[in-house]
């Protein structure tokens, strides 16, 4: 119980009248792999940037080590407001990738990197750069460290995105739909960082549609349906037995055109 | 008729024209410095999710914006003294005009700059965890400025132009200096097509400066 890094209690979202996340209780152990899948607008994406505060829940408790972020509006309110300095903390400790990778543009690839150490962890800059260095070798892009994101393909941007997000050394790395905005080809190259990743024994949490990925990679397999878990298991389970009508729905659209 | 244009008596003050070109130089730098400090001010205020912060720094742009700047002027140099029984000269109360003023459009300018940059980088910073004070330094303004850097140098070319209403609380910038000229030369077509000229020299040599700086700021794109 007391192991779990980052745990959620009746999480809940509302953008306005859209109520996105209704109730969703769930810690992250150490070393765990969890795919989650859904279909569009199940709200998967919200729930995992939910943990690391880049939407702030409407409603419900996140807790980091035990330690119950942010604090009541009022003694009688169940909605909470959240101090700057409490998230960043969680952040640092939160790595996050990006759909859209969201790299820096008017930093080189090596400065992406140094940022959140040089300005965040406040390291000085030769040690920075040897600590970027490192992660940039890690995602086989030593060769690319002096040149700008806009002269990168989309798979190499999303690289530099994971070792900018490693170098700050995160608990938890989640990936939001890490591959969706790649080109078929360059699917791979990404997938097999994050495999790697998942090799050193790395805590992550990852929103795909990559089905046959998560089921290699994950340890717990989430299905996201209407705001909530609807289905939770072992990849085996989850993915090839399923046993909610829903997942099996949406398992099925997938297989509509395998070959 | 034909008109004899005769620049010899014009030219021969050339020292009073020129003298007028470095006061208007050095009026509109003084103004651009601190019209950037206020519209930068302002413009925080502006995007500020309180209320009680932005719903004054929009007032005081929209007032600048929908007032003509001699307004401006003749409203510092003429009603302060009588109503805080401070009296400026001419030269600070143009000053306080030119980057009241300006400071209202360059907020504007600023605004439009920094929510122009994409959602993705403010999340791409928040995710590493940095506060909003860093995120904006680091991350926001440097890609904001180079986006307002061409509306930028735009209002400064306007303010420097605007620097001549300064003449008329007798500053002696160069439209001032022209018409000290003119009373003694008597040749309006002269003096007037000279500082001209000099308005001229001096903005085109301002913005070949502004291609420079904004060829080597967007280098990375």
């Amino acid at each position: 119980m007391s192991e779990s890094i980052l745990r959620v209690s009746n999480l809940q979202k509302k953008f306005g009248s859209l109520h996105v996340l209704r109730g969703i209780d769930f810690a992250v152990e150490p070393g765990e792999r969890v795919a989650i899948i859904g279909g569009s607008g199940s709200g998967k994406s919200t729930f995992l940037r939910c943990l690391n505060f880049m939407e702030i829940p409407t409603s419900g408790t996140v807790e980091l080590d035990g330690k119950t972020l942010g604090r009541p509006i009022s003694d009688t309110s169940d909605v909470r407001q959240y101090p700057e300095a409490e998230l960043c903390q969680v952040r640092e400790r939160v790595g996050m990738v990006f759909q859209q990778f969201n790299l820096f543009p008017h930093m080189t690839v090596v400065e992406n990197v140094m940022e959140g150490l040089v300005t965040v962890k406040r390291m000085k800059k030769p040690q920075a750069r040897e600590r970027a260095l490192t992660e940039l070798r890690k995602v086989g892009l030593e060769e690319k460290v002096e040149v700008y994101p806009s002269r990168l393909s989309g798979g190499q941007q999303q690289r530099v995105a994971i070792a900018r997000a490693l170098a700050m050394e995160p608990e938890i790395m989640l990936f939001d739909e890490p591959t969706s905005s790649l080109d078929p080809e360059l699917v791979g190259e990404v997938l097999r960082v994050i495999r790697q990743l998942a090799d050193e024994g790395r805590t992550m949490l990852l929103v795909t549609h990559e089905l046959g990925f998560a089921y290699h990679f994950a340890t717990k397999v989430i299905f996201l349906a209407d705001g909530v878990f609807h289905e939770v298991g072992t990849p085996d389970q989850v993915l090839k037995n399923p046993v909610q009508e829903k997942t099996r729905t949406f398992l099925n659209r997938f297989s509509e055109f395998s070959f | 008729m034909t008109y004899q244009w005769d620049f010899a008596p014009v030219l021969a003050r050339f020292d009073l024209l020129l003298y007028g070109l470095l006061n208007t130089v050095k009026i509109a730098l003084i103004s651009i410095v601190l019209g950037v400090a206020i519209g930068l001010l302002l413009a925080f205020l502006r995007l500020s999710p309180k209320r009680i912060l932005s719903i004054p720094a929009t007032a005081f742009i929209e007032f600048y914006r929908n007032t003509p700047p001699i307004v401006h002027f003749f409203w510092f140099f003429y009603a302060l003294p009588v109503l805080m029984n401070v009296s400026l000269d001419p030269f600070v109360a143009a000053v306080l005009a030119l980057s009241t003023q300006s400071g209202a459009f360059y907020a504007e300018v600023f605004r439009g700059g920094i929510v122009s940059v994409e959602q993705g980088q403010w999340e791409g910073a928040k995710a590493l965890g940095m506060g909003r004070a860093q995120l904006m330094r680091r991350i926001i303004l440097p890609q904001a400025f180079t986006r307002m850097f061409p509306p930028f140098v735009e209002r400064s070319f306007e303010l420097t132009k605007t620097t001549a209403l300064a003449s008329t609380l007798a500053y002696a910038d160069l439209l001032y200096q022209a018409m000290m000229v003119n009373s003694e030369t008597f040749r309006p077509l002269e003096v007037y097509t000279t500082i001209a000229l000099m308005y001229v020299v001096l903005l085109v040599a301002a913005s070949s400066l502004a291609r420079v700086a904004e060829a080597r700021m967007t280098a990375y794109r």
